[in-house]
This record gives structure tokens, sequence and C-alpha cells, in this order.
């Protein structure tokens, strides 16, 4: 098995960057995921939507290792993460952001970021305490990169407030400029744009499609927006109580009766709930 | 705009950005940059030790000798409680355990060299060096227990976490007074160091420590211990034990081993109680006993830290010297001095819950700022903090797209 994950980059199609097979999970007698597939290609922007409840987050967290799937496999770049700790699998590559942001709070925009940054530093902790060369030259790396980071977001002018001091908006750009300090291959985003207004919306909107070409990460969004996912998203996958109701392009989703019945209902669905 | 527009609009802000970024590293205290922040430790504690503690008179000078220990004590535990808010309420435990190691190598080390327990040597002779090897062996010992509590650590928090440090203390405690009575200087000999480990002195206390502790030693471990937890606070791994406290899940996300960082804080913050151990174990005027380094004792240093800010380094210094002081200074009303001292820290807790200086450090306060602007540099000019909005506004990213 391991010999085969291996060999799979050098092999002719390169492994997606991220890959789930088959993930279920349950709390109790619930099913909260079910069988739920997806592959993300390298550089590729997919959508995960559904009516609330329907175990997006908990795809998420299951992605994520915070919850350890009951059955299926997880890859990241071909490699098997499923079972790790949620640490292990961000060194790995997979960064997120929270659907209610979580932040260092009371830490300085940059510190949040330099946080993340600093995680894949060498120099341990005699290192830090003695000051060594490679320290200072680790430092000022990670300090220059997280700069960089919040240039490229627009809230460098920020860096040296207090994180949860900065407007809903900022603290979201915040969050991502966090997500992808820590060198990532995929990212994944928990509703980037909740309570947004129309012209934050836009900007993320454009913000998020710039990230996968400057960073070169493929990017997974939650989201419940629908005009933002069915614009961006080359491939969305649609999930209803924990099941995959659908997938495919934007105007395959729109047209498929199944998600229209998730979404809005039918006369038959709310009769049966009716009589049970 | 033109492409040179942009990319002067990028730099201008950079600019701006890394000037804050200057600011936060070395604001204050730029000096601990480099070594000589040791050299200039090491200078004070011979200027406190040469100059101040003959002026004052004995009686004063052991009050700076305890704040110097209370200052150790609780700055290590500020690495735990504040840095990485797990709330350790078994802090003597440590000192307790440092103490005693060092304690024994001393009083039983010196009966093996020199025949005798009794101080050898003058300053930084062969006494000394023993003492200070007691210092090692006790941060060595206290820190290998630091991992002990340390692992319990990882699947508790808050409450429950304070309650295993507070057994743990607890269980320090009986375990030394279950232990033997000293032995003579006789005995020892014939016994050998190994023959000697069970012989404390249970809960008489162990009487006859060599009092090797003096002011220069204290100010220079005070040095150290300062640097140390500044150093840790700056650096990527002290940021790591932050976001820890701040939030757990959002550090494991970005990656941050938070079980490795939270026993790594144990153990440092371990260390560096063992020595204060030591320097209390090896003070003129104590006895070490299991009592003195209790349950009280343990909750005198929580006090420390929360009372300077928890996180705060020269909050908790600064909290650590009043809380030294005061109870000396209302030595003379003796039976009103718990029930003010208590007063005053409801007072205190009532106006500023948060601490002294809540998680700032002294530097960052407006008092400070407003101090340090007039000559200078220090503190952070207002228009960097919200600089004029140039060109900040812009979003390369999103400029990139039509």
């Amino acid at each position: 098995m391991s010999a085969a994950t291996r060999a799979a980059p050098s092999e002719a199609p390169r492994a997606p960057a991220l890959e789930a097979r088959g993930l279920s999970l349950s709390f109790g007698g619930l099913k909260a995921v079910d069988q739920f597939s997806l592959t993300l290609a390298e550089k590729g922007l997919s959508g995960l939507i559904g009516p609330n409840g329907a175990g997006k987050t908990t795809v998420f967290n299951l992605l994520t290792g915070v919850y350890r799937p009951d059955g299926g496999e997880i890859l990241l770049g071909g490699q098997r993460v499923d079972g790790m700790k949620p640490s292990a699998i961000a060194s790995a590559g997979l960064s997120r952001t929270f659907q209610n942001i979580r932040l260092f709070g009371s830490l300085s925009v940059l510190d949040n970021v330099r946080t993340a940054a600093g995680v894949r530093a060498r120099s341990g902790l005699i290192r830090s305490l003695l000051r060594t060369p490679l320290y200072l030259a680790e430092e000022q790396a990670i300090l220059e990169r997280s700069l960089e980071l919040l240039d490229m977001l627009g809230i460098a002018h920020r860096a040296g407030e207090q994180a949860n001091s900065l407007p809903y908006g900022e603290q979201r750009k915040l969050e991502i400029a966090r997500a992808l300090a820590t060198e990532p291959k995929v990212v994944l985003l928990d509703e980037p744009v909740a309570g947004m207004n129309a012209i934050e919306k836009q900007e993320m909107r454009t913000l998020i499609q710039g990230l996968r070409d400057q960073f070169e990460v493929a990017i997974l969004l939650i989201e419940h927006d629908m005009g933002l996912v069915m614009d961006i998203c080359e491939h969305i996958t649609v999930l209803d109580h924990g099941v995959t109701i659908a997938t495919g392009n934007a105007a395959a989703i729109q047209g498929d009766p199944k998600v229209i019945e998730a979404y809005l209902g039918t006369t038959e669905s709310v009769a049966v709930e009716g009589a049970s | 705009m033109t492409e040179g527009d942009r990319d002067r609009d990028r730099r201008s802000m950079k600019r701006v950005a890394e000037r804050i970024a200057q600011q936060q590293i070395g604001a204050g205290p730029a000096a601990l940059g480099s070594l000589w922040p040791l050299v200039l430790g090491v200078a004070f504690a011979w200027f406190l030790q040469q100059w101040i503690a003959p002026a004052i008179g004995p009686f004063y000078a052991k009050v700076v000798l305890d704040i110097g220990i209370a200052i150790v004590a609780a700055s290590s535990l500020n690495i735990v409680n504040g840095f990485g808010g797990q709330f350790s309420i078994g802090h003597a435990g440590f000192m307790m355990v440092g103490g005693y190691a060092a304690a024994w190598l001393t009083y039983y080390g010196s009966i093996q060299l020199w025949g005798s327990p009794a101080l050898h040597g003058g300053f930084l002779g062969g006494g000394d060096l023993l003492f200070l090897c007691g210092c090692v062996l006790a941060g060595i010992v206290a820190a290998a227990t630091g991992v002990l509590v340390g692992l319990p650590s990882l699947r508790l928090r808050g409450d429950y976490l304070a309650i295993v440090t507070l057994g743990f203390g607890e269980i320090i405690r009986v375990l030394i007074q279950r232990t033997g009575d000293v032995m003579s200087p006789h005995d020892a000999e014939a016994a050998g160091m190994l023959g000697t480990v069970g012989h404390l002195g249970g809960s008489l206390g162990f009487g006859g420590v060599p009092t090797y502790t003096r002011i220069f030693y204290v100010y220079v471990f005070v040095t150290i211990v300062v640097v140390c937890a500044y150093r840790l606070k700056i650096s990527s791994r002290g940021r790591a034990l932050l976001a820890v406290r701040e939030n757990e899940v959002a550090a494991e996300a970005v990656g941050i081993n938070t079980a490795r960082v939270k026993v790594q804080a144990f153990v440092m913050s371990a260390f560096f109680a063992g020595i204060g151990g030591t320097l209390f174990a090896h003070e003129l005027g104590t006895t070490l006993n299991p009592q003195e380094l209790g349950f009280q004792k343990s909750i005198d240093i929580v006090i420390m830290v929360v009372l300077g800010g928890m996180g705060s380094i020269s909050g908790v210094v600064l909290s650590a010297t009043i809380l030294t002081i005061m109870p000396e200074l209302f030595r003379e009303f003796s039976s009103y001095r718990m029930p003010i001292y208590a007063l005053a820290l409801i007072i205190v807790m009532i106006v500023r819950p948060q601490g002294l200086l809540g998680i700032k450090e002294l530097w960052d306060t407006a008092l400070w700022r407003r101090f340090a602007g007039k000559h200078g540099n220090g503190g952070t000019p207002r228009a960097i903090v919200n600089p004029p909005s140039t060109g900040a506004d812009k979003r390369p990213i999103a400029k990139d797209k039509p």
C-alpha cells in the first residue's frame, strides 16, 4: 500500500491535491456523513454546498483531522492523512479557515500570521533562547513572509493592531492570511463571505480567485452564497443529511431535481414529514 | 493606476508594516536582543550585592533577596499560566522538588568533600560551585517532574488541570514529609551519597543546609529567567504557546503540536522553579521544610502572576516585587496584615481584573509611551499604528483581476 502511494506522484497523471474516498462518520445513531467522496485537482477550485445541517462543516472537520472518520480514506497529494492529528495534517499541507472566526484574539495581526508561518521553523526552544544565527535568520524570514502575506491580503496597515479589534471582513482576511502562512497545498474555506455586504463579497471573490494563481493552492470552499459558488467553482458537491446528492459543474447542479428538492422541498416530502 | 504606482504603493505600505514589526520587536528592551542583557544583569546583581546590601542592612537585604526569589518563582509560573493559559496551582511543588534535590547535593556533598556541611570557600569558592551544581541539578530534577505534570495537562483544562497540579504539590509535600531524619556528618560519610537519598528531614524540615544563597546569585538567576521568558515570548516557539492559550483548535489547525508545546512549557517552567527552590533552600534565615513550600506558597505565586497580568513579564516582576515588600511594610500592624493584604488584592481585582498590566508589557503601556516619547525611541507613535491611508487600502490581489 505505502509503496504504491509513494510511487503515485511520479506516474503520468499526478495525484490530486486532495482526495477523499468513502468517508463516513456517525455521532451515535446519527449518520452525519455517509460515503463522502471528493477529488480536488491541483490548483482546483471546488465548492461544497447544502442546506443547514447537511454536514458540510463536519466534512471539513474530517478532512482536517478534528474528527476521525469511521471509514474511508483521505489522501493529501497521494499520501494518506486520515487518522493523523490536526497539526500533523496541517503540516502536511492542508490548511483551513473557520466558519465562526477563530483568531488568536489578543495577539497582534502580525503575530497571528507569524505564529502560523513559524510552525515550520527548524530552531527549537534552546536555539530560540540562545538566539543563534539560524534562529535569527529564520525569524527574519518569517517576519518578511508574514508581512508579504498581510500586504497581499490588503491588511498590512493593520499589522500592529490586536486581531479581535479588526472589523469582521478583515478578520476573515486575516484568517485566510494565517491559513496561507502555513505554506499549504490545499486550503479549505468555511463560509468565507458569510455576513459580508455586496462590496466585501465582490472583494473576497476576486481574492479567492487570485489565491490559487499566486499561491498555487487548491481551494475547497463551503458557502451559502449560491451566486459566488456558481460563479467561481469549477466543481460543486451538494450534501444533504450527510449524503452526497449531486456533483458536477454549476449548470449541472442548478438543473438537478434532487438539489432543488433539498433546498426547496417538494409537496410529497412535506406530506411524508407531516405524517411521521 | 500604472504598474509603477502600484509598486510604489506596495513598497510604502510594506515599509510601514516593517516599521511596526521593528517597533514590536525592538520597543523598549531592544538591548535584550543580544548578549549584553545578561552582562547588564550580572553587573546589576553585583551592584546590589556590593553596594546596596551593605547600605540597607541585613533586614532589608533579606527583603531584596526574597524579592529576587519571588521574581524567579512568579516568572517561571508565568510561562505556564500566562503564556500557555494552563492554570497550574502546584508551582511550589516544583520549587520543593528542586530545593530538596539541591539541598541534598550541597549538604551531603559538602560532608563527602569537606567532612562538614558548613559553608566552604569564599565567593565562587568550592562551596559556591557546589551550590551552582545544585541549581543545575534542581532544574533538571524539577524539569523531569514537569514532564510528569505536563502529560495530564494534555487531556485536562481549566479547573480540572488546576486540581491535578494542586494534587501534585500535595503529593510532593507528603512524600518529603515521610523521608527520614537528616543524617549526622559522621553517619552520612559512612553511608555515601546514594545512602542518604531518603534522609531529607521529614516534616521537621531539612536543617543545616549551608546558606550559599547570595543576592548576587539570586539576581543572576532573575536575569536569566526574565531574559529567557522574554526571548521565549517573542520567538516562534513562544508564539505557538500563546496561540495555545488563545485558541487551541486554531493552533492545531495551523500545525502547532499543542501537546508538545504544553509539555515544553511545563518543563521550562519547572526548570526555573527548581532553581527558585534552590535559592530558597539555601537562604539564610529560612528552614527548608515541606510546609514552607506547600499549597499556601503556590497560591502566593499564582496571585503574583494574576495580579501582574497573565503573560506580562514586566507585570509579573512588578507584582512579585510589590507583593513581597507589602507584607514587610505591614509587619508593624501584624494583626491587621493579612486583612489589609487581602483587601488590597480584592480592590486590584475589581479595578483591574486583567491584572496590573494585562497581557501587555510595561513598555507597551500608554504611560510608558508618554514618558519614553519625550526621550525619542521606545513606544509606538500613533502615526505608525494608524497610518494615513495612502494606498494602504489597495488590495494587490484584487487589483490583478479586472
